[in-house]
């Protein structure tokens, strides 16, 4: 019982971190209809901005945080500009090879600074943030996990629910002519989707460095999960990739606690393939509404 | 040019995809405070005149290619969609579009996209005002709306950018008669009671000239007629094709003849 438990806390952990990560994912999609294959590169990115102000630069750790939401943030925003602006109105395949060609640019780029290695973050982590619920010991790690993309879901979360800018960009993914013909700043909400995706993403690299340390490699794969996540939550859905995330953790950990580690991987993936041939929408995707 | 012209159009052309030729030549003119009707059957080029205006060709792929368009003295023949609702122009949409996935007051607030970060409650309450039907549905989902419901709403998100100049494109389309009524008198009210400029698009031009200051009437792309509303609305060929109320027998046949080198001619 034990074990379940603590297996039902590490999955809940991870399933928030894949749902953070998700919610990028689904924000680009969702308001200019792009899959981004450079997902995880971002992830990575991410993850490598907090390593350099933090261990490079031995900035305090609030500090290093802070420059990092600011610079993916940024750095979300220049790609829009300098790489995705130029293709709008071009072909979606057109657009879907170009993230494809950023995510090896990315890659390049940081194996070309950083190499292949391994690097850990300076610990920082208080001890005191782990809880003990009865047997169970949630270590701080996971405490990290379910605080950062917790406060962040619920914060973007408020954010498109109620704030001007929120309320205009889901305008946009509902209907973008619409959107124009009030005034709306398509373009800009474009590039506002790029920097708020490029931040989310960051904090859940920086989670994933936390985890298991940085690595170009390992945390870039991890951008490869968004796509099961996503399948089964349904691509036009921000709730639907938090249920998605949790169910995709939970699988994931149960699996690799109870049957074997090495079938981990996998599931998955195997959920992905079923879903698109059962349920090709997704679990929560968009029944269009048909009324008029 | 006069001071009270609000709006030129000065011989403009309109072609799609560099090929499709839909505007020949357009001229009108839109006077401050008033209500102008654009008139004309299906393909006529109503709805690319209007969006001409408002830039929304462009993501269409159309283009002016000749003339120009002078909104209170600068001419916007070239500006985006952006630019053109910040001047206070607004575009109500063919077939009402709302944000499905959006609450009905959550469709209002886009409306405040022209000047965001700005109040907006007064807005709101001007449009729960005009259209209180919508006071009752402000938290249900535009796409669970029905069709005068949603011409409301459509209607209303445009108030809510406080235009100059409201371009409406067949706010009748598919509503029933009383409906259609009662959306004329609103939108003949703003007119009086906003001085807002509000150019109409109509299939149903009985009900749009009694309410237009003012009427075009267009065919394969070319402005073929133009006058006063209550003039037009006496105009025989108008009467015919539009109003459907060809008076009696003996004349009826006279005019078919008429009426059938008309059509050719327009058509
Ligand atoms: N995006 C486009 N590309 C090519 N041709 C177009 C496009 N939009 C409209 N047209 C053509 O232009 C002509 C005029 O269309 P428009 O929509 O302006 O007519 P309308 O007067 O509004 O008609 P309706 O009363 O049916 O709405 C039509 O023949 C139409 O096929
Ligand atoms: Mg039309």
């Amino acid at each position: 019982m034990e074990f379940f438990f603590q297996l039902l806390i590490q999955g809940l952990s991870v399933g928030f971190l894949y749902a953070l990560a998700a919610l990028g994912f689904v924000m680009i999609f969702k308001s200019s209809s792009v899959l981004n294959f450079a997902h995880g590169d971002l992830l990575a990115m991410g993850a490598f901005f907090f390593l350099v102000f933090s261990l490079w630069w031995k900035l305090p750790i609030p500090i290093a945080f802070l420059m990092t939401l600011v610079g993916s943030f940024a750095m979300g925003f220049i790609i829009e500009r300098l790489f995705l602006r130029p293709l709008i109105g071009e072909s979606l395949i057109l657009v879907i090879m170009l993230t494809v060609g950023l995510a090896s640019m990315f890659k390049g780029l940081m194996l070309f600074i950083f190499g292949g290695n391994l690097f850990a973050y300076p610990e920082f982590l208080p001890q005191n943030l782990s809880i003990q619920l009865g047997n169970i010991l949630i270590p701080p790690v996971y405490m990290a996990t379910f605080i950062i993309s917790i406060l962040f879901l619920l914060l973007f979360g408020l954010f498109f629910k109620y704030s001007s800018q929120g309320i205009y960009m889901r305008s946009v993914a509902d209907n973008q002519s619409a959107a124009l013909s009030l005034g709306v700043h398509v373009r800009r909400v474009f590039a506002l989707s790029w920097a708020i995706a490029a931040l989310v993403c960051a904090m859940s690299g920086i989670i994933l460095g936390i985890i298991s340390g940085v690595n170009v490699h390992s945390i870039s794969i991890i951008g490869l999960k968004v796509f099961p996540v996503v399948i089964l939550g349904g691509l036009e859905s921000i709730g639907g990739a938090i249920i998605g995330g949790i169910i995709i953790g939970l699988l994931e950990t149960f699996t690799g606690g109870y049957i074997s580690t090495s079938l981990r991987e996998v599931v998955p993936y195997i959920v992905l393939v079923l879903i698109l041939l059962v349920k090709p929408y997704g679990l929560f995707g968009l029944v269009e509404i048909e009324r008029v | 040019m006069e001071d009270n012209i609000l709006l030129q159009l000065n011989n403009i052309s309109v072609i799609y995809s560099d090929v499709i030729q839909v505007l020949k030549g357009v001229s009108l003119v839109v006077r401050k405070k008033q209500i102008v009707s654009l008139l004309g059957s299906n393909g006529a080029g109503k709805t690319t005149t209007l969006k001409a205006i408002s830039g929304l060709l462009k993501p269409e792929n159309g283009k002016v290619t000749e003339g120009n368009i002078v909104y209170e003295g600068h001419g916007i023949h070239n500006s985006s969609p952006e630019q053109i609702t910040r001047l206070g122009i607004i575009q109500v949409m063919e077939g009402r579009q709302p944000f499905k996935l959006l609450t009905v007051e959550e469709n209002l607030r886009v409306g405040t996209a022209t000047r965001w970060g700005k109040p907006y409650k007064k807005d709101l309450e001007l449009v729960y005002h005009y259209f209180q039907p919508l006071v009752a549905r402000k938290h249900r989902l535009a796409g669970f709306c029905s069709g005068g419901e949603l011409q409301m709403l459509v209607m209303g998100r445009a108030l809510m950018a406080q235009p100059k100049l409201l371009l409406l494109d067949e706010p009748s389309l598919g509503l029933a008669p009383f409906l259609v009524r009662e959306i004329f008198e609103i939108v003949k009210r703003i007119n009086e009671e906003q001085a807002t400029t509000i150019m109409l698009v109509e299939q149903n031009a009985n009900m749009a000239l009694q309410i237009a200051h003012y009427g075009y009437v267009m065919e394969n792309g070319k402005i073929m007629m133009e006058d006063e509303a209550n003039r037009l609305r006496e105009n025989p060929d108008v009467k015919e094709f539009y109003l459907g109320t060809a008076s009696s027998g003996a004349l009826k046949s006279y005019k078919d003849v008429k009426a059938y080198k008309r059509r050719k001619r327009w058509l």
